[in-house]
């Protein structure tokens, strides 16, 4: 033991004591009345708002959707009616981006285009949001047996490439090639990203004492696990939702682009339209510059969006 | 050690079987009957179609001819094209293109995703780190065929500084374009997630104790952040290499390569099941053997789980 | 140069008086955060000598931690000294260079960090990382290093050192992890050590073997110690000098010694009155004081204000096994909790108590049936719980209750206030929407938090007020039993303080009984009536607090009562 007595007693070391002018002392661990209350997803809200990354991605997936939506207002011309004599023509009053190789009016086809890539994205979202989030909640929180299977499973779908079973399933599915076939698709060997999201969030939830307390409480397990688990599960399968939102725009132009996707007599993709641009690269790039730029432009938005609400919902950055 | 690899092991294998099955079935599912379009317009005699269907064993029940499928697949008979070749030499002449590009793809991507993942992780919120994430934002926002073909059309066609197609020359300057293609994406994800884990761990506990050890910063960053960074990335790198090789079919057909995927591109609309099914079988095994070897890594990066 | 042996020679004033060794003066620290600009660190004056232990107390907030980062510019984030200096060994560390740092750190001045579990590298070897600080500040290298490692292992008292080296963090106990951080932080012999709360997360008799050998250590060695902790009690005995600081200033300062006998400043008051390992009476409640509340609330179960000292709980030969994969070959089993029973007169405490791996918790949580017991009996009112139905057990729910330690993850980030007070209403179907709302108010009040509170979320409050939500919500099905699993042991000294004057008076009013888990035997003379003190999950000593407190049977319960931080300090007249 240090031997306190064998000291020299310093002057700058004495006793000193603040005056209470210098340190005003609070009551012990008041409420503070002055703010106004917010709950996680307000303070998310206020973040996200302040950030730039968002208004950019806001505008961009309000342009895709409102092209999507109502496309009259922005072009008079039929996408679908090409006329040869006007193949390759240059813009002009009506037809602000020309024609292309089969006299088709670019402009229109463009905005005709965001229908396809903003519904198959949204639907597809829907679907795979829904399923992967069932079964990675029913794996991660059940645990045991019915984790072991249900990762076998999503192992199983994550083991085939997903373009490839797109490849063989359009194929199968010839006659009956529509939106609503390649949503099946996609939303088909598309969930397991979202079931292991959402696996991984909820088996770090369901540890937490609020939810022992619930137990405690006597609420059910299932009660439990819709009323506690899944809402504070969501912050990773939203933002996981919205960037693949945007990757699975991306898939459905390839396959347009590989001619297995949308039919091209009924409906117009971006894709499709890559693709017979690709083949007259020589003659006039500039074609394959617009329906890219559009696919890429809404793209964009998703996966910006995606990123500022990831860094919005993050715990760290809302510390206290 | 061995015990988490045995159990890895007899994890993979419900997999394998259930993918390979699950590809079965969808092929076995696609329309036509492959035997009436080898007769193409001449048409086929029934007795003759009788004797092929027997041949290629397609008279049997589904589960049989899987299960016949998978022995043969074990004793190296990856059954016959309709043409009479052993769809074996098809997967050797066509799976090593692909492996090639697949590698090339993931050493640009491992090379130049951590390396500038590390310096916008480490510089985060300032000009380097913003630049870097908007161009990984575009290159994943521009589908892959865009940027093989603008690359094509610059690097090649106008520039003239890389070959533009590869057909039989397979080498690594023909390959070097389409791997950037390849690549692209997921170098941006690498980037992204080197990045993340970067900064993360530059806040860690166990940093500052290396600081306050008195290590020099560029040691600190080397030794501790970026080791323990790694161990994510390593992850999802391994992963990777299967999903390289399977969707490359897009690359393939841009830059004329005769590979995995331009060939099971065409098996599948002449719905030759055997070609099919024994080309995803081996990606599902590359796929299988990736994440084991990522399991691994994992394990030798991360000692905790040496011992799980 | 082997720099084992300190040959104190202490630098020379002018005027003939002794130079400090670290001299700060007039600290600003802040950091910018969204909301603009805090200031951490206001005015703040410390002096230390060579040789000298001084210790910064005060709670959470109060910028203890801040400044002692400061001196060796590791401030995390945006923090930025901006204003005054701090003079270590004569020489200007405000302004100095990172490169200058770098020299000084590990070499002048060195670190032992506060939690074990984080602050070692995951991925390398103990050894390693010892290495790395003797290669850095220029000790040794290679067999040379690899051989002072193994010295410097076993200095730290971690016995067969040359096997211990190569092993990783994770293999390592607790107290184990810490030794090895006071041995990387004393390896490169620095004059300065400056020790962040190096035992708060560790079990109680460890922690005073470790502080032991610190200081065996570093008086040895001639090192001068900076303690920063929150507990008055281990300051006073571990250090000569005493800062006390609050909200970012320097409220008190001087040897530890007059400060504890004779605080100044009230908040220093505050914290002496406050502190468990002081106190020594059981705290009274506000009924007992004589204070009358007006508050009279209804019992639902029949008995009343007054609660009879009848037999409420009883459990006999509890035991349960665990199954755990082991490192080997097959399952181990694991007896968490082995032959335990102890009875509960209504409305008392009792209190659980001991350390990591007691049981203690596994006891806690099969009384609110969350875990099945191995064997033994549960016997409440009289009735054995394994025999309830279904209808029975949910019933049963409403009479026992918990409180969990962490008061950030006790309560649903996502539900309001409100809605996390009146969900066991509605679980239990108790009355009607507006008489629920009642309720929740009534709950408020009981917990002297605002009406307003109610439409709040619990990022909103502190640690002190989310526990004190987290006994209205105990609270508010009128329970028998309220277990409380080590529920103050996370916060502050006068929080902690606040809420145990709480549950008194709870106590009192509404004739609960309380099942006190904790490891803190200081608090236990605060709030329990009985003890029972657990090890190895059996009961080694039961008795009534005066008891085990003034006439300790155990060799067990001697140690745990020596190992209170401030107990060898006999001015205090535990009482």
């Amino acid at each position: 033991m240090r031997d306190k007595l064998d000291r020299i007693d310093r002057p700058d070391q004495s006793h000193f004591f603040a005056s209470l002018d210098d340190a005003v002392l609070d009551e012990v661990d008041v409420v503070d009345e002055t703010a106004a209350p917010a709950s996680l997803w307000q303070d998310a809200w206020r973040n996200l708002r302040r950030r730039p990354i968002f208004w950019v991605s806001a505008v961009l997936i309000l342009s895709a959707v409102v092209l999507a939506a109502l496309p009259g207002l922005f072009t008079k011309t039929d996408p679908m009616f090409c006329e040869l004599t006007r193949s390759l023509d240059l813009p002009e009053p009506g037809h602000p981006f020309g024609f292309d190789k089969q006299g088709c009016d670019i402009f229109a086809r463009t905005v005709y285009g965001a229908r396809a890539s903003v519904v198959v994205g949204v639907l597809t979202t829907i679907f795979v949001a829904l399923l992967g989030s069932i079964v990675g909640a029913i794996a991660g929180f059940y645990g045991r047996w019915f984790d072991s299977l249900l990762s076998r499973i999503t192992d199983i779908f994550f083991a085939i490439p997903l373009v490839l079973a797109a490849i063989v399933v359009m194929q199968i599915f010839k006659q009956y090639r529509g939106i609503l076939t390649v949503v099946m698709v996609l939303a088909v060997f598309g969930w397991p990203q979202i079931a292991r999201i959402t696996r991984g969030a909820v088996m770090s939830v369901k540890n937490s004492d609020f939810v022992t307390a619930a137990k405690s409480l006597g609420a059910s397990r299932f009660a439990t696990l819709v009323r506690h688990v899944m809402p504070n599960a969501l912050a990773p399968i939203i933002v996981t939702a919205t960037v693949s939102l945007g990757s699975f725009i991306v898939v459905e132009a390839t396959l347009s682009f590989l001619g297995i996707g949308l039919p091209p007599d009924k409906l117009v993709s971006w894709g499709a339209d890559i693709a017979k641009a690709s083949r007259s690269l020589r003659d006039q790039p500039s074609i394959l510059f617009y329906p890219s730029g559009a696919l890429a432009l809404t793209v964009l938005g998703f996966i910006m969006m995606g990123d500022a609400v990831r860094d919005a919902l993050d715990p760290k950055a809302r510390k206290r | 050690m061995l015990r988490y690899l045995g159990r890895r092991l007899l994890q993979a294998l419900p997999v394998f079987f259930g993918a390979t099955l699950l590809i079965y079935a969808m092929v076995f599912l696609l329309p036509g009957d492959p035997i009436l379009a080898l007769g193409g317009d001449r048409g086929i005699s029934e007795a003759l179609a009788e004797q092929l269907r027997e041949k290629y064993n397609l008279d049997k029940p589904f589960i049989v001819q899987y299960l016949l499928y998978i022995k043969g697949i074990f004793v190296g008979d990856f059954g016959t094209t309709f043409s009479g070749r052993p769809v074996g030499e098809l997967l050797t002449q066509a799976f090593p293109v692909t492996f090639k590009l697949a590698i090339m793809a993931l050493a640009l991507e491992a090379i130049f995703g951590v390396g500038f993942g590390l310096v916008a992780g480490l510089r985060k919120g300032k000009i380097f780190d913003s630049t870097l994430l908007v161009i990984s934002l575009i290159v994943i926002a521009v589908p892959t065929f865009v940027i093989g073909f603008l690359l094509q059309f610059f690097v090649g066609i106008r520039w003239g500084l890389l070959p533009v197609t590869v057909g039989p020359n397979v080498s690594f300057t023909t390959l070097l374009m389409p791997a950037i293609v390849l690549g692209a994406v997921s170098f941006a994800y690498v980037l992204r997630l080197t990045r993340t884990s970067v900064s993360e761990n530059l806040t860690a506990d166990f940093v500052r104790t290396a600081t306050a050890k008195g290590l020099s910063r560029p040691r600190v960053v080397t030794v501790h952040v970026l080791r323990n960074s790694l161990i994510p990335v390593v992850t999802y790198l391994g992963a990777d290499l299967g999903a390289l090789m399977g969707g490359a079919i897009v690359t393939e057909g841009i830059f004329n390569i005769n590979g995995v995927g331009g060939t099971l591109y065409k098996a599948i609309q002449q719905v030759h099941a055997p070609t099919v099914v024994s080309f995803t079988t081996v990606l599902v095994i590359v796929y299988i053997v990736a994440n084991l070897f990522v399991d691994l890594l994992y394990a030798a990066l991360d000692p905790r789980i040496r011992y799980a | 140069m082997s720099r084992d042996t300190f040959v104190l020679e202490p630098a020379v004033e002018p005027d003939g008086s002794e130079k400090p060794l670290l001299r700060i003066r007039n600290l600003d620290v802040s950091f910018t955060t969204s909301t603009g600009v805090v200031n951490a660190v206001r005015g703040a004056n410390i002096t230390m000598y060579r040789g000298q232990s001084l210790a910064i107390v005060g709670e959470s907030g109060s910028g203890k931690s801040t400044t002692a980062h400061a001196i060796i510019n590791l401030l995390p984030g945006t923090g930025k000294v901006t204003g005054g200096s701090i003079e270590f060994d004569g020489r200007e560390l405000v302004g100095a260079s990172e490169k200058d740092f770098v020299g000084i750190r590990g070499a002048q001045i060195g670190l032992v960090p506060q939690d074990p579990m984080t602050n070692l590298n995951p991925v390398w070897s103990i050894g390693f990382q010892i290495k790395e600080a003797l290669r850095a500040n220029g000790i040794a290298t290679g067999r040379a290093a690899d051989k002072r490692v193994a010295e410097l292992l076993a200095e730290a008292g971690l016995p067969d050192a040359g096997r211990r080296a190569k092993q990783f963090p994770h293999e390592f106990s607790g107290g184990m992890r810490q030794r090895a951080l006071i041995a990387i932080g004393l390896a490169a012999r620095p004059q300065l050590l400056i020790a962040d709360e190096p035992t708060s997360a560790l079990d109680v008799t460890v922690q005073r073997r470790i502080l032991d050998h610190l200081e065996g250590l570093t008086d040895e060695l001639g090192t001068a110690v900076l303690f920063i902790t929150h507990d008055l009690g281990l300051a006073a005995e571990r250090a000569e000098q005493l800062v006390v600081m609050y909200r970012g200033q320097v409220v008190e300062s001087g040897p530890s010694v007059k400060i504890l006998s004779d605080p100044q400043h009230p908040y220093t008051q505050r914290l002496v009155a406050a502190a468990p390992s002081l106190a020594s009476r059981r705290i009274q409640s506000a009924k007992a004081r004589g204070v009358t509340t007006d508050e009279v609330l209804a019992v639902t179960h029949g008995d009343g204000v007054n609660p009879s000292r009848g037999e409420l709980l009883r459990v006999e030969h509890l035991t349960k096994v665990f199954e755990i994969r082991g490192a080997g070959k097959g399952e181990k089993e694991f007896k968490a909790v082995d032959d335990v029973s102890f009875t509960m007169a209504r409305g008392t405490t009792l209190a659980l108590v001991g350390e990591s791996g007691s049981g203690k918790s596994t006891v806690a949580n099969i009384m609110l049936n969350l875990l099945q017991p191995t064997e033994g009996k549960i016997y409440f009112e009289g009735t054995d719980l394994h025999s309830l139905g279904k209808a029975a057990e949910f019933a049963f729910r409403r009479r026992v209750q918990p409180i969990f330690q962490n008061p950030y993850g006790s309560l649903d980030p996502m539900y309001s206030i409100f809605r996390t007070l009146e969900e066991p209403l509605r679980i239990h179907k108790v009355g009607d929407a507006k008489s629920r709302e009642k309720r929740v108010r009534e709950l408020l009040d009981m917990v002297a938090l605002p009406q307003s509170t109610m439409r709040r979320f619990p990022n909103e409050l502190s640690g002190g007020q989310r526990q004190r939500i987290a006994v209205a919500r105990a609270v508010a099905l009128a329970p028998d039993v309220i277990v409380c699993d080590e529920a103050v042991s996370a916060l502050d000294v006068l929080v902690q303080a606040q809420i145990l004057t709480l549950l008194n008076d709870l106590q009192a009013e509404l004739g609960l009984t309380y099942l006190f888990i904790t490891h803190d035997l200081a608090v236990v003379r605060q709030i329990a009536d009985e003890v029972c003190v657990m090890q190895d999950g059996r009961i080694v000593e039961a008795a009534t607090t005066d008891e085990v407190f003034d006439d300790p049977r155990q060799d067990y319960t001697r140690e745990l009562l020596a190992a209170i931080p401030g107990a060898s300090l006999d001015m205090f007249g535990a009482a």
